[in-house]
């Protein structure tokens, strides 16, 4: 038996610079800035009060109107996951049970709901706080909450379907549910790697031949007061809040920190043979998948290693996968953060990475205006990866004209630049935990 | 030819004990974990009772380097004591020759049990009751105030396979999954399926975590998912049983040492058993609800077959999800019965969570090692607190007693809220 090869037909990027593959590939080349002061919620007494924000996510516009009342029961972090599903799905021509019911599609369906599965990133879902503090004051009498009331009577203030709407995995059933996906279903929980190590499990996964089409990527949202609270307590934050657009600067001299975010992408990772046979159009090839981790000691979660040895060790592995050497890398798509220590890390790796190579490499870098999309980040540059290699263009990194020397990296700035890409190499990794992934990109040659 | 893929090393931390041979005596003796909680004073909760790990003391298992891992959760602390319980009976402590590039790390872990007293606080002190609303202004003074950066992140759900990446070099492929009751179960399959393809020679995997807590003991009984059998917890656990009301919520982890076969005989180590198969679908139905047909149960029962290559009269073991819920037990006998036609009257199948509780994430992890177990020892644990039967439940649940009889092959499922379905296979060792 022949490998079976994968590629990729849809895209389905959900993010503050635009929903769809061209609404975000053309807020990219225009250098769009979708970050802001807060307006989710007060953030005056925070000392990070910048997010990237998404205007206008409605579930009704993305599931059958069977399945409007299940929005009830969707964390901020599923109705984006569900936004992205149906893009993706959308943009690869897949008549899936959502687009025959919606309307959108015309029967019969062109695959089998046993065939296709899902593989999505999600975080830790924050409980709607809003809602559970209503709650926990219900048993609480000046000021003193008391846990006997609480087991009592002030549980029973939260709706009975409560914990459904904050399980990890809640992200992936409601897409399997809306599309029919009856294959392997998986939810990889590693931060902000987790898009990454789900696409890189997706790829394997249709490829051992299990399933032919999975939707895969991830999504979250960190556009509240507890995910925010605790990336500042962790200290990962700029502080920059008068210049709210223009605060995340990844790889810049002067950056100072990420800023929190919602948002992610879906993708269609297809077997080639199914993609053709049902006459797809094909972005490109996955041929590359490595993971790692950074084995470094958890008493300083948010400290990388300083050489970046999991990113190239992971970089690595997925070369040697994609069975090409660095010389023949195009394009790096970097995770760049904005943090001072996480994009040292990074850069180093890239630069152990390229050797001589590093000064002509051009590398992608877009969460200066998108920012920390948690388990979403991944998808999101995963899909802009793919994005300049169709279009043979490198969006810039905003705001970081000045590149901090010390990363010594060619990174994209100011405009847009045209590249002839064969390969890109996308990284991905969590700010703390360790996890590591990366994913090689080709160009698709029938 | 494909790379086989063994268990050269188990540990685990449950509410029975935390060694490998205490526990499945106590397993094969029938006893319970339950008691009344003791996590939190769960008094006036519509359920005041739990299968909780007691008295547990990670230092004693690591007792070098302690300091690095003593901001872990809970959930954490159950998982580095199984890792390095499993690690050292793999034999891998005693200076094995070994490639940290190609170790990893694939957990069903759970998230960190949240900081309640200090959420709470802020979460009080926030509520503006006049303007039905969360003021974040005064929610955030209290909030920077109690909560602690380090504890609030060790909650991620990833942080104990980071955790155990450090203790034992793992530098490979580092994964976690939440597919809810799933995860164990479906991380181990991935992990196997890592070793098959050349990923990684060996795999840290397995599953912990801990909801007995006050939220996350809210959230099952809001979902009215728990037995409130309070005059009398330690018979509550029934899997199969007419009278069951609910699952006992436990805690705890499995970790298992999964190796190539080739690799492991070479460095002299012991393979307990076989990892065959493994199979995974969703429902795609309800959010709520397992299919009526339980077609995602007996498609992941069938994959794993498939994978594993094996008939069905090869399997002399079932473990069971068997969680004593209404509509779990009666659909996973559904599915037993439609995947085994003729021979499900035949085969025995049990469920151990009617001894330790649901260890939720991890429930897979100690379940899988239950089957190695009992392919070692040809001896198959009972359904305890089994005594009247459900004519929905008609199949051979081994009722309070551990029977001996040869085991070849088992099999071990585990289903997950949303509609996640995974199944593995082990069998015995074979040259």
């Amino acid at each position: 038996m022949t490998a079976r090869r994968v590629v990729i037909t849809g895209l389905g990027p959900v993010t503050p610079i635009g929903i769809g593959a061209t609404a975000f590939w053309n807020a990219l080349l225009e250098g769009v800035s979708g970050i802001r002061r807060v307006r989710a919620f007060d953030p005056s007494r925070f000392d990070s009060q910048m997010a990237g924000e998404i205007d206008g996510v409605e579930v009704g516009n993305y599931v059958p109107k069977s399945y409007r009342k299940a929005a009830k029961i969707m964390a901020r972090d599923i109705v984006l996951a569900v936004a992205g599903a149906y893009e993706a799905v959308k943009d690869a021509g897949l008549r899936t049970k959502c687009m025959l019911e919606r309307g959108e599609a015309n029967g019969p369906s062109n695959v089998d709901p046993t065939r296709i599965g899902a593989n999505i990133g999600a975080g830790l879902i924050c409980a709607d706080l809003p809602e559970l503090a209503a709650a926990l004051h219900s048993a609480s009498e000046n000021g003193q909450f008391s846990l006997a009331r609480w087991g009592s009577e002030g549980m029973n203030n939260l709706t009975p379907l409560w914990l459904l709407k904050f399980l990890p995995n809640m992200l992936a059933c409601h897409v399997t549910i809306v599309h029919d996906c009856q294959g392997p279903s998986n939810t990889i929980t590693c931060g902000e790697a987790s898009s990454h190590l789900a696409i890189g499990e997706a790829f394997r996964t249709i490829a051992r031949g299990v399933e032919d089409v999975c939707i895969c990527g991830g999504a979250e949202s960190k556009d509240n007061a507890m995910a925010l609270l605790r990336q500042s307590l962790g200290k990962r934050l700029s502080r920059r809040n008068d210049l709210p657009d223009k605060a995340c600067r990844p790889f810049a001299v002067d950056r100072d920190g990420t800023v929190v975010s919602e948002g992610g992408g879906l993708v269609i990772l297809e077997e080639l043979e199914h993609a053709k046979a049902r006459g797809a159009t094909i972005y490109a090839e996955l041929v590359g998948f490595g993971a790692s981790n950074d084995a470094c000691s958890p008493a300083q979660p948010s400290v990388p290693h300083p050489e970046g040895r999991g990113i190239l060790l992971a970089s690595r592995k997925a070369l040697r996968d994609a069975g090409i050497d660095a010389g023949q890398i195009d394009m790096i798509g970097a995770f760049g953060v904005g943090t001072p220590e996480h994009d040292r890390s990074e850069a180093a790796a890239i630069r152990a990475l390229l050797g001589e190579r590093v000064t002509q490499v051009p590398v992608m870098a877009i969460k200066g205006g998108i920012g920390n999309n948690g388990a979403g980040s991944g998808a999101i540059d995963f899909i802009a990866a793919v994005l300049a290699m169709q279009n043979a263009t490198i969006p810039p990194a905003i705001h970081s004209a000045e590149v901090d020397p010390a990363c010594g990296l060619k990174l994209v700035t100011g405009k847009p630049i045209d590249a002839r890409i064969d390969h890109v190499l996308s990284i991905g990794f969590a700010m703390g935990g360790g996890q590591n992934a990366a994913l090689v990109i080709r160009r698709y040659r029938p | 030819m494909k790379r086989r893929v063994v268990i050269t090393g188990m540990g685990w931390i449950t509410p029975l004990g935390h060694d490998i041979e205490s526990v499945w005596q106590r397993l094969l003796r029938a006893e319970s974990g339950v008691a009344a909680t003791t996590n939190f004073d769960a008094r006036t909760f519509p359920t005041q009772f739990s299968a909780e790990v007691k008295n547990f003391d990670l230092e004693k298992f690591i007792n070098d380097r302690y300091d690095e891992h003593k901001a872990a959760s809970r959930n954490t602390r159950f998982a580095l004591a199984a890792a390095e319980m499993a690690w050292c009976g793999a034999g891998l402590n005693a200076g094995a020759q070994v490639d940290p590039e190609q170790v990893g790390v694939y957990l069903g872990g759970g998230e960190g049990p949240i900081d309640f007293d200090s959420f709470v606080a802020a979460a009080v002190a926030g509520w503006n009751a006049e303007k039905k609303d969360l003021d974040s202004i005064r929610w955030a003074e209290v909030a920077y105030q109690k909560l602690n950066a380090v504890r609030e992140f060790e909650q991620d759900p990833n942080c104990a396979a980071g955790h155990i990446a450090y203790r034992f070099n793992a530098q490979g492929p580092n994964f976690n999954t939440l597919t809810a009751c799933a995860a164990s179960t479906q991380a181990i399959g991935e992990a196997t399926c890592m070793i098959r393809r050349g990923d990684a020679d060996i795999m840290i995997s397995g599953g912990a975590h801990s909801m007995i807590h006050p939220l996350g003991v809210t959230g099952f009984n809001r979902l009215t998912a728990l037995s409130t059998r309070n005059d009398s917890c330690i018979t509550a656990s029934r899997p199969f049983d007419a009278t069951r009301d609910g699952f006992v919520l436990g805690e705890g982890a499995g970790i298992l040492i999964l190796e190539e076969y080739e690799s492991a005989r070479r460095r002299g180590a012991r393979p307990l058993a076989e990892i065959v198969g493994y199979g995974s679908t969703a429902d795609a139905f309800r959010v709520t609800d397992i299919h009526e047909s339980a077609r995602g149960a007996s498609a992941a029962m069938r994959a794993a077959l498939s994978d594993a290559n094996l008939d069905i009269a090869e399997i002399d073991y079932i473990s069971a999800h068997g969680t004593g819920t209404e509509e779990n037990d009666k659909l996973e006998t559904l599915a037993i019965r439609t995947v085994f036609g003729s021979l499900a009257k035949n085969v025995p199948i049990s469920s151990i969570k009617s001894m330790m509780g649901h260890l939720v994430a991890a429930a897979g992890a100690v379940e899988l090692i239950t089957c190695v177990l009992a392919i070692r020892d040809d001896t198959v644990p009972p359904t305890s607190n089994f005594s009247t039967p459900d004519p929905n439940c008609d199949l051979d649940y081994v009722p309070n007693k551990a029977r001996k009889k040869p085991v070849r092959a088992a099999l071990s499922n585990s289903f997950g809220f949303g509609g996640q379905n995974d199944t593995l296979i082990v069998r015995r060792i074979s040259e």
